[in-house]
């Protein structure tokens, strides 16, 4: 059964001037964990903001659970949690507060649903009567979750949820998605961090409001046409362009410690062949080896098409 | 219903625990009932006059007494010659200059005549206006004298003349405040509806809290109301404060007319007043914005309520500008009812208009707010 349907969805800015979604058509299934990976700007907050009937599309039809994003809004608010990328909770109300008030609102109280955020809400619960806007940003953003999560959604969007928080923390709210999932919730996550959507069941690349391609993480990088190698050697920055320059070589690409490249022909001895040209530029130190692609090699990949 | 009392609610908490607010709300406008009808009094006084007497006869000093005593006038210097005078208004330490001639006190009494001269710095219009009239009433009044002292008065009057008596109806004292009082309330009201109600929207604008609100079943007027009725209440309660606190304890005045029908004037107004500062908030993105456009219309309404300058004296554009005031109709039944008396009768098209007032603010506002998510 799918829970959200997105058809041929389209919206402009700026009377047309500016494409913000373009042609999007994906869907996602009851208790999916579902991942929109993009840059910023891509179009993902668009996208949200429609599902979650804040923005009404130019072009195209939505629905959630069943319920059109436009014409039936109303039904669509009661059932869905929406955590905006943005900390939208008020600052100047505790964190018990903000949690009562946004279970009263949805005609619920934090008792029927404590199960559900209890993993979460112990985490806050020393802080219970600290003003939402003191809180430090992971605990902000597990209050945020909580609030989402009060009236026991059944989809629940979660837009660039872990923007801006630490590592630790990062991990710490993936696990909680996963465990969420096992409630039975579909979850919309979006992130520009590549490295997280392979905690994602599928992922939708988006890259200027167009869909690059929508599958398994896995899928996704076994799909990626070429051997891939990771260089590195003792001077970096001319390494990058030496690279550039060398015949053989189709793509490169700066990734961190080492940079990733591609041969024109998937042909064994391409690999001395490469090393030998670098030789002779005066490299030091090289040091080539075979990869597999990363989600970040492979959106490059398609933005690249 | 319970949605809405859940809203409210949370607004107060909200209101009550913002340090800034909550003094904005109630301290400032007690202080500004305290400070600006004292200093917005019409009655012009301490007018600095420099006096250059080439006379220095007894006359001439019993007129520049009887002038300082009046009360109105400060002698800011006795001056040698009229030069000497002219600076003083040129160092802005004078207002005016009243020149005796030599012989004033000889002519006077041998034929019966004399000029005065009267110099006036008008750069400060009112009290070039107003302090020439007082003067030229003292004079007046300095001649009645002089001719008392001289002349046999005769039993009946050779020619006819014309002396009128006049009585300060519902002010009898003219004290200032009297007017100045209840305009003011009206305006501290105006300001705390509008701008408190505009800037609280905006702030949930800024801050997103209105994004994930929408994303709830709360409705819209159900929002709305949540933002209406919590400064709608605080509106009431800094008239009241201003009303007897303030004008009743501290500048002894007692409404005249019927208290139930003020108070239901002021719910209507409040109305209007709150729908405007929704309005606002409907077309301001940010704080910043919200604050400029309500200061905007606020000195506009301020100055043409009526207030400080008698709408009757502005030219006819302006006086047709005034009736889209609603500033301007408070003022004006404010003043009717505490000092005058007014029954519903006599502020009936005044009701009539604040109606129109609520309805089409709010509508507008209600308008733009769907049309705009």
């Amino acid at each position: 059964m799918k829970d959200v349907f997105l058809n041929n969805i389209s919206k402009t800015y700026h009377k047309g001037m500016v494409q913000a979604v373009n042609d999007v058509t994906f869907h996602v299934s009851k208790g999916e964990l579902f991942g929109l990976i993009g840059p910023d700007g891509a179009g993902k907050t668009s996208i949200f903001r429609i599902l979650t009937t804040l923005l009404l599309p130019d072009g195209g039809t939505a629905s959630v659970n069943g319920f059109d994003v436009v014409k039936d809004y109303e039904a669509i608010r009661k059932n869905v949690g929406y955590m905006p990328g943005k900390f939208s909770l008020y600052q100047d109300l505790s964190v018990q507060e903000n949690l009562n008030f946004f279970a009263t609102i949805f005609h619920t109280s934090i008792e029927e649903n404590y199960d559900l955020i209890k993993d979460i809400y112990i985490q806050l619960e020393p802080f219970k009567d600290r003003r939402a806007g003191k809180l430090s940003g992971g605990m902000k953003q597990k209050l945020a979750l909580c609030c989402a999560l009060i009236h026991r959604p059944t989809v629940l969007f979660l837009d660039e949820p872990t923007t801006g928080v630490d590592v630790v923390s990062r991990k710490e709210f993936w696990d909680m998605l996963k465990r969420l999932k096992q409630q039975g919730i579909t979850i919309l996550v979006s992130t520009p961090y590549m490295d997280e959507a392979m905690l994602c069941e599928r992922i939708a690349l988006i890259q200027n409001g167009r869909i690059m391609s929508i599958d398994k993480p896995k899928n996704i990088i076994e799909q990626f046409p070429e051997d891939l190698f990771a260089v590195k050697s003792d001077t970096m920055g001319n390494l990058l362009h030496d690279l550039k320059n060398t015949e053989i070589i189709k793509s490169c690409n700066a990734f961190g410690a080492y940079h990733h490249v591609t041969f024109n022909h998937d042909d064994p001895e391409m690999k001395e062949k490469l090393i030998r040209i670098l030789e002779e530029k005066k490299h030091m130190n090289i040091e080539l080896k075979p990869i597999t692609p990363t989600i970040e090699d492979c959106f490059i990949k398609l933005m690249e098409n | 219903m319970r949605t809405l009392k859940f809203l409210l609610h949370k607004e107060f908490k909200q209101i009550f625990r913002n340090k800034a607010l909550l003094p904005m709300l109630f301290v400032v406008p007690i202080m500004q009932l305290l400070i600006l009808p004292l200093a917005a009094d019409y009655e012009v006084k301490n007018i600095n006059i420099t006096v250059v007497d080439y006379d220095h006869s007894t006359y001439s000093q019993k007129l520049i007494s009887k002038i300082i005593a009046s009360g109105y006038f400060k002698l800011a210097n006795y001056a040698t010659g009229f030069n000497v005078a002219f600076d003083d208004i040129e160092n802005d330490r004078a207002d005016f200059i009243l020149e005796i001639p030599q012989g004033f006190e000889r002519n006077l009494i041998r034929e019966d005549e004399q000029q005065l001269y009267i110099a006036v710095n008008a750069i400060n219009g009112v009290k070039a206006n107003l302090g020439g009239t007082y003067l030229n009433r003292i004079i007046a009044d300095y001649n009645a004298d002089v001719r008392v002292e001289w002349i046999q008065m005769p039993r009946f009057n050779l020619f006819p003349t014309i002396e009128t008596v006049s009585t300060n109806w519902f002010n009898p004292t003219m004290n200032y405040r009297f007017y100045m009082v209840p305009g003011i309330l009206a305006l501290l009201v105006t300001m705390i509806g509008a701008y408190m109600c505009a800037l609280n929207i905006v702030k949930e604008k800024e801050v997103g809290t209105i994004e994930q609100i929408n994303v709830t079943p709360i409705k819209k007027y159900q929002f709305i109301l949540g933002k209406l009725i919590p400064f709608w209440l605080i509106g009431v309660v800094v008239f009241s404060i201003g009303l007897f606190g303030i004008g009743w304890l501290v500048y002894g005045i007692v409404p005249i007319g019927n208290l139930f029908l003020l108070y239901a004037y002021l719910s209507v107004y409040l109305i209007a007043v709150l729908g405007l500062g929704l309005l606002i908030s409907t077309y301001a993105e940010t704080q910043q914005q919200a604050m400029s456009i309500a200061f905007f219309f606020m000195m506009i309404f301020i100055l043409m309520s009526g207030l400080f300058t008698p709408i009757d004296s502005m030219p006819k554009w302006a006086c047709v500008m005034t009736r889209f005031s609603p500033i301007t109709y408070f003022i004006e039944v404010m003043r009717m009812i505490v000092l005058k008396g007014s029954e519903f009768s006599d502020v009936k098209i005044h009701f009539l208009i604040m109606i129109g007032f609520a309805i089409s603010l709010n509508g507008w506002a209600i308008y733009n707010y769907k049309k705009t998510s």
